[in-house]
């Protein structure tokens, strides 16, 4: 019944406005603050695509309607449907930056890597969370692009410093394997210089299985060569429906599940759900909340979900990509926030959206005031570093959920940080002429 | 560089016979499952000429609309009858919408009309079904779970899925039923006439319309058998869609009109692309599974161009 009235919704929007792939939940207005959100609820990436946007979507109509919006001012929420390709999503990004976007989370590293030399000229900036180009972190070169709170390079550094912990330090890596099975796009192998240099530097061998995009649901020759190659540990840089089947085939090669771990993206309930009884012990990187209880989660509940507002149903709500897509939504909102304050404008710009992200300052008190208390590392971003390199935690799949397993662990910025300010440099030279930075810093 | 291509892929084969047996127990598992596809696309090509693009989306269809019954308290076995209806009324909607109104049509305008049916069937099944993956009701179909391993004297196991093997006895059915079907029954006879001309089948009374549609009812059932197999190897998801054109190697090599060609091609493919990933596959990286299929089908189509086992078309000026 829920799906016959999104459908009769958004086919009524479409004819209305003229606008195939769109649908609009709030209509934008002057006196309003336009957020646009490219998301994919249909295609083989769907099924991590909808808990994200629904995740995305629910907190900021939550906050339409428990606080009227933000400072005072409504958010117009429109979703653009990209099916994680990266065309349409420069097609959606196009249909909808003349609306006063204020900022794009495109969801797809390939939809990030186009937008990136288009978000100076328009003056909208980037936000992609914890995925997207790794240097981007580097705010002299990227001012306009946020990858806050880790760059795949950050998390990839964690895992490799959580399997050191496992074997008793990093200096028993030596001669050890440790395998890596990548989607075989620019998501996945964006990891792969880090994993590299990582590799040298600690003597691990480091085994690459790439899954072609149209392989997600036939691994079964990438786990016969894991289950020849033996490797120490695998980790997986997985979306879409290449999660779920990984989970599976690893149980069925007998994997150790205890020793694979997923990234963030590999997260999500579904994917390790997949692998039964079997998957106990699963682990995946996470920087976002474990479960429904915060009281944010709880408003979102009650006026959103509860009201017929979302298109999700409340058992989805605490899932790890739901509450991932939650807190993409919250520093977009302390992102308008700040860009408020600091402008002291209600309805703003892209450019003051720039601004807002680059003075953000998501501390515990603040994270507490929102009724999310534990629900995210601190994290701050400065005009040098546009990702923060937070600490992420393990967390382990129980057979029926997720639990968190790790303290958060620090990324190793000391190798990380060089890296990224080295691929800066590269990606501009070869994107000459680059611009410099001529974008003011707030703090 | 010769070593490594000539004796030490045999040497491997060698040492680890355990790890051989896999391989060849994986590569028949895909080939069966890529037979299966293929059939779908055969049974309609054989009666109509058509080479139906839909195929793909059937499997994810009818997979979609099983799970989808279930989980709205509908029993399994239930479901999965009612899924066999759904699909009789899709093949009886497709012969009445899309085929009917093209007889006579040129065979790309019928092609045409099978990529509006596979978009149709994309937009109807997440409209209906939402587009999340679904995971296969395979313990309530009675289908077994688990597996079976076997020691290979001291040299290691073989892993057997209770799924794979309950696959390839399903495949074998299916295959056998429709060989009956094809060559035993009147209306057998009847699609096979179609298949030779359509316009001598019409001058002996034989009802074009009927055997379509129940020809795109049979590749609806082969359909759900595929959407079962497979989804209970990963999930049902949209993402099979893409899966099913693993076929297209197989039709290549086993012809489109044949359907011990298409198990037969399906094994070929399945063993020699298992095969030269693992042994062969390092030499370049690794990845040689997406193409392998096809060099292989291109490879026996300089020798028998009509497929291992598809008519020889002869036209004489």
């Amino acid at each position: 019944m829920k799906n016959i009235k999104q459908f009769a919704l958004g086919t009524a929007v479409a004819l209305g406005v003229g606008l195939s792939g769109a649908m609009t939940t709030a209509v934008q207005a002057e006196d309003s603050n336009y957020v646009p959100l490219l998301t994919y609820r249909t295609g083989p990436y769907a099924g991590s695509g909808i808990h994200i946007a629904n995740g995305m979507h629910d907190y900021l109509q939550m906050l339409n309607e428990r606080d009227g919006g933000i400072g005072g001012v409504k958010l117009a929420i429109e979703e653009c449907e990209t099916g994680y390709n990266a065309q349409k999503g420069v097609e959606c990004y196009e249909a909808t930056k003349g609306k006063g976007a204020l900022v794009y989370n495109p969801y797809s590293t390939g939809i990030t890597l186009q937008l990136i030399p288009k978000a100076g000229v328009d003056k909208i900036p980037v936000l992609s969370m914890g995925y997207g180009l790794s240097a981007a972190a580097v705010g002299s070169t990227f001012p306009w692009i946020f990858n806050v709170p880790d760059t795949y390079w950050d998390g990839a550094s964690v895992v490799i410093k959580y399997i050191g912990e496992q074997e008793g330090g990093l200096e028993n890596l030596k001669g050890k394997k440790i395998g890596y099975i990548f989607l075989d796009a620019g998501y996945g192998r964006e990891p792969l210089p880090l994993l590299e240099q990582l590799a040298e530097k600690y003597g691990f061998e480091l085994l690459q299985y790439p899954v072609p995009g149209a392989e997600m649901q036939n691994q079964s020759s990438q786990w016969l060569n894991v289950r020849r190659d033996r490797p120490d540990y695998m980790v997986m840089w997985g979306w879409g429906a290449m999660n779920p089947t990984a989970v599976k085939e690893a149980v069925k090669i007998r994997f150790p599940m205890d020793k694979f771990i997923g990234v963030w993206w590999s997260a999500g309930d579904d994917d390790a759900a997949a692998g039964g009884e079997g998957a106990k012990g699963y682990k995946a990187l996470n920087f976002s909340g474990v479960g429904p209880d915060f009281p944010a989660l709880d408003d979102i509940k009650k006026l959103v979900v509860d009201a017929g507002k979302s298109s999700t149903d409340a058992s989805s709500i605490g899932s790890t990509l739901y509450n991932r897509g939650v807190l993409n939504s919250v520093i977009i909102a302390e992102g308008i926030r700040t860009a408020q304050e600091l402008t002291g404008k209600k309805v703003i710009t892209g450019e003051d959206m720039r601004l807002g992200l680059e003075a953000l300052n998501l501390d515990e008190a603040r994270l507490a005031e929102l009724g999310l208390k534990g629900f995210a590392h601190p994290m701050k971003v400065t005009c040098e570093d546009h990702a923060g390199s937070n600490p992420v935690f393990i967390q382990e799949w129980d057979g029926k959920k997720w639990r968190q397993a790790s303290d958060w662990i620090e990324p190793m910025t000391d190798v990380v940080r060089p890296l990224l300010e080295q691929a800066a440099a590269e990606y501009a030279e070869k994107n000459a002429p680059w611009p410099a930075r001529t974008e003011p810093c707030p703090n | 560089m010769l070593y490594d291509i000539f004796i030490d892929p045999f040497v491997q084969m060698y040492q680890m016979p355990d790890f051989f047996l896999q391989v060849l127990w994986e590569g028949f598992v895909a080939g069966i499952l890529y037979a299966l596809i293929a059939l779908g696309f055969v049974l309609i090509f054989k009666a109509s000429g058509v080479f139906n693009f839909a195929q793909g989306i059937m499997v994810v269809f009818a997979g979609l609309t099983l799970v989808g019954l279930n989980e709205n308290g509908v029993p399994a076995y239930l479901a999965l009858i009612l899924t066999i209806g759904v699909m009789g009324v899709l093949a009886y909607g497709v012969e009445r919408v899309v085929m009917r109104p093209l007889v006579n049509q040129p065979e790309i305008i019928l092609l045409m009309a099978t990529i509006g049916l596979t978009y149709f069937l994309v937009g109807f099944g997440e409209f209906v079904f939402g587009g999340e993956p679904k995971q296969m009701i395979t313990e309530q179909l009675g289908l077994p779970t688990g597996s079976t391993a076997f020691e290979i004297g001291d040299r290691g196991l073989v892993i057997l899925q209770h799924i794979d093997i309950a696959a390839a006895v399903i495949a074998v059915l299916m295959v056998t039923a429709l060989a009956i079907f094809f060559n035993k029954t009147r209306i057998g006879r009847a699609l096979r006439a179609v298949a030779d001309d359509h316009q001598a089948a019409l001058s002996v009374g034989i009802s074009l319309n009927q055997i379509w549609a129940i020809v795109w009812f049979a590749a609806g059932l082969v359909a759900l058998a595929t959407g079962i197999m497979w989804g209970a190897r990963s999930d049902v998801s949209f993402a099979l869609e893409i899966v099913a054109f693993k076929a297209l190697p197989v039709l290549i090599l086993g012809g489109f009109t044949s359907i011990p060609g298409a198990i037969v091609g399906g094994l070929i493919i399945g063993f020699g692309e298992k095969i030269g990933e693992l042994y062969w596959g390092g030499l370049v990286g690794g990845g040689v599974e997406s193409w392998l299929a096809y060099i292989i089908a291109l490879i026996f189509l300089l020798f028998r161009p009509q497929g291992l086992f598809g008519e020889r078309i002869i036209e004489r000026i």
